[in-house]
């Protein structure tokens, strides 16, 4: 019958199933307690305070799918004239679901002419990613930009 | 031993917005992370990277776990006036590094 024909191919597959979820055990049993959206609010409010948020004017330059979270290129700029009455204070970037909420917080200044601040970053998962940047008249506004990771950093042994 | 790769333009007109690009080398280690024996590795990184221009601080980052080992930091300034450009990393285990790049603005 069909059965016998298919079987070696559906053995396999049912072979490589467990394989794959064999190899993902122990990376979620690793796994130290994520950062959990509560943990990236209270890390908001931190740099926030009781201020309101505005949406817009930064943007994040990310890959929307990351084959190594070890290191994730990223870009944050913001839509300033950059003049000594009106720029950018700081920029703060968040994640989602690492151990801890906080990326790195960046301090400019009406001296640095353009706002925009690039590095390399490590995502345990794939997550949200938000961007605050604090302007000169005390407004703070956001973004936020989602990536897909498949390989998660923080979570492999050391050997 | 820890080294710094530093990309600044040698020559800037008055007023030009310069990209400056930093890399150093660094394991940056999480604090996360656990031996085959289960013990946490604990946490060796940068936390502090400032740049300053002829004893200006013109940007300064505060940085996290979550930044990539050998941590790359990029950003811009404006070619005000000839001179040198300082950076200092400061991390944990007393981890201090310096560096300095000299710049002609016409």
């Amino acid at each position: 019958m069909r059965k016998s024909e298919n079987s070696s191919r559906r053995q396999f597959l049912g072979l490589a199933c467990s394989a794959a979820v064999m190899g993902t055990v122990p990376i979620v049993t690793l796994r130290p307690s994520e950062a959990t959206p509560a943990m990236l609010a209270s890390a908001i409010k931190n740099v926030v305070g009781a201020a309101v948020v505005q949406t817009g004017r930064v943007k994040i330059d990310v890959p929307p799918l990351v084959e190594n979270g070890n290191t994730v290129p990223m870009t944050v700029s913001v839509t300033s004239p950059m003049t000594p009455d009106d720029y950018v204070k700081s920029i703060h970037v968040f994640n989602e679901k690492n151990p801890q909420p906080n990326i790195g917080n960046f301090y400019l200044g009406p001296r640095a002419g353009r706002a925009q601040i690039a590095t390399r970053i490590r995502l345990a998962d794939s997550q949200k990613i938000v961007a605050i940047a604090q302007l000169s008249d005390g407004s703070f506004w956001s973004v936020s930009a989602d990536v897909v990771v498949t390989l998660a950093a923080c979570t492999e042994e050391v050997i | 031993m820890a080294s710094a790769l530093i990309n600044v333009p040698k020559k800037a007109k008055r007023g030009e917005i310069i990209e400056i690009k930093t890399l150093m080398s660094h394991i940056m280690e999480t604090g996360y992370r656990r031996t085959a024996t289960g013990e946490l590795v604990p946490r060796d990184i940068i936390t502090s990277f400032t740049c300053h221009y002829n004893g200006v601080e013109i940007f300064r980052a505060d940085l996290f776990p979550a930044i990539a080992a050998n941590p790359f930091i990029s950003f811009f300034t404006v070619a005000t006036e000839s001179g040198k450009l300082d950076f200092e990393w400061i991390g944990d285990k007393g981890f201090t590094e310096t560096a300095s790049a000299a710049i002609s603005v016409e």
